[in-house]
């Protein structure tokens, strides 16, 4: 089960910041992401991919983005 | 496909929005707006205030249908791209005092980031000073994301909560429709006008609102933030949106200098003084702030347009912070700073430092 980051109501930067975190701790190789906004759901993506991860899957329910984000 | 759905998500976009952005300042400028103001967030809401009466500096009053149509133009996108979601209740009350001295570090310097921008690309070597100022100031904010500085998670909120300040916007500019400017008058029913100074020098109000509107809507689809350029920057190295805020500069050079309004110098700048270290020290003090409240002064418009109730508040604050700067001299002049100008700025990173000090929950 792929660890989840609960970036929902926080705003830029923090959910990038949390992400970042995640990936830097280097414990897992596939991370889900939830955030509640569009620009975050853009930021989080952004900096996933700048680290070299992979957008697995992007899925909204009620308003939530869960973003799955994977290493390599 | 999910680029495809943001089109101004991608480099090109946020590119692309620094160059209109650059393009309509400087012809705002020779559309009647004060020099090297093209578009000032700070300026134009501190005009705002002084229409109103929140202070009584009568060479700065007028209400800015630019500043209106920044969150009527972000409330149209996001409504079209679904993205209107009304929240509230990150430490509001923080919110606004960080816009409170956002907007007197803005009014010691005479510019917020956008005007600084501006100015460098007319010419005005004191903004080299300013934008100096506004990097150390989101460094210093900088230091405080990474120590785990936060305001909270924000709720849901009702609709029409989020719909205040777009409210509000749409007041005033009814309230311009009702008491127009009349030539050579001080004031008209409720709202205050310039005779002389920057409050006198305005474009054409439905260009300014349309320009305020396609910026305001282009911003909201991109993401178009001066503080998070940097930033963004300095905390991760990302040039994303430092892209759009270079775009403006650039563009906005090439265009002055096509209109003849590229002037270099430091002596003799319209709207503008030569005190180095307080232009700096204001626009750093108005960079920590802005970065503590997570957005430049357009960024807070546009997101307030999209239904951030916090970001609305911090709009309120930087009024406020405008009728507190011109009525307890704060706020500079070509002259140099206010009587009280220097203190205020010493108060307001002392705020600064303590809300970035005191609040670093860990978020659940």
């Amino acid at each position: 089960m792929a660890k989840t980051i609960d970036a929902r109501g926080l705003s830029c930067p923090q959910p990038v910041l949390m992400t970042l975190d995640g990936i830097k701790a280097g414990n897992d190789d596939e991370l889900i992401v939830l955030v509640d906004s569009d620009a975050s759901k853009e930021n989080v993506s952004r900096a996933a991919t700048s680290k070299g991860w992979t957008l697995a899957d992007i899925r909204e329910e009620s308003g939530v983005y869960r973003i799955a984000i994977r290493k390599g | 496909m999910d680029r495809m759905k943001n089109i101004f998500a991608g480099s090109w976009g946020i590119i692309g929005v620094g160059v209109v952005i650059g393009i309509l300042a400087p012809l705002l400028q020779k559309l009647g707006n004060p020099g090297n103001m093209g578009v000032c967030v700070a300026c134009f809401e501190r005009d705002i205030a002084g229409a109103l009466g929140l202070h009584r500096a009568d060479i700065v009053q007028y209400i800015r249908p630019e500043i209106i149509g920044f969150v009527l133009g972000s409330l149209v996108a996001a409504y079209l791209f679904k993205e209107f979601r009304p929240r509230l209740g990150s430490a509001p009350i923080v919110r606004f005092f960080l816009g409170v001295f956002a907007m007197i570090g803005a009014l010691v310097f005479l510019g917020c980031p956008w005007r600084a921008a501006l100015r460098l690309a007319g010419g005005d070597g004191n903004a080299i000073l300013g934008l100096l100022g506004l990097v150390s100031g989101i460094w210093i904010g900088t230091l405080f994301l990474k120590g785990g500085y936060n305001l909270g998670r924000t709720q849901k909120t009702h609709t029409a909560a989020g719909w205040m300040l777009p409210l509000f916007m749409a007041g005033l500019l009814v309230l311009m429709l009702l008491f127009p400017q009349i030539a050579g008058e001080a004031k008209n029913g409720v709202l205050f006008y310039s005779l002389r100074g920057p409050g006198s020098m305005h474009a054409p109000l439905l260009i300014s609102l349309g320009v305020g509107l396609l910026i305001g809507f282009l911003a909201q689809r991109s993401r178009f933030c001066t503080m998070g350029a940097i930033r963004d920057f300095v905390l991760f190295r990302q040039t994303h949106l430092l892209s759009g805020f270079v775009a403006l500069i650039v563009t906005a050079w090439v265009v002055n200098f096509l209109l003849g309004q590229f002037k270099p110098g430091f002596e003799g700048q319209p709207v503008a003084h030569t005190m180095h270290l307080w232009n700096f020290l204001g626009m750093a003090l108005s960079g920590l702030a802005f970065c503590l409240a997570g957005g430049c002064p357009g960024r807070q418009l546009f997101l307030s347009g999209e239904g951030d109730g916090d970001a609305a508040v911090f709009v309120m604050g930087m009024i406020a912070g405008a009728g507190i700067a011109h009525n307890f001299g704060l706020a500079s002049s070509p002259a140099g700073v206010g009587p009280y100008g220097i203190p205020a700025v010493i108060i307001g990173f002392g705020v600064c430092l303590f809300i970035g000090f005191t609040m670093r929950q860990k978020i659940a």
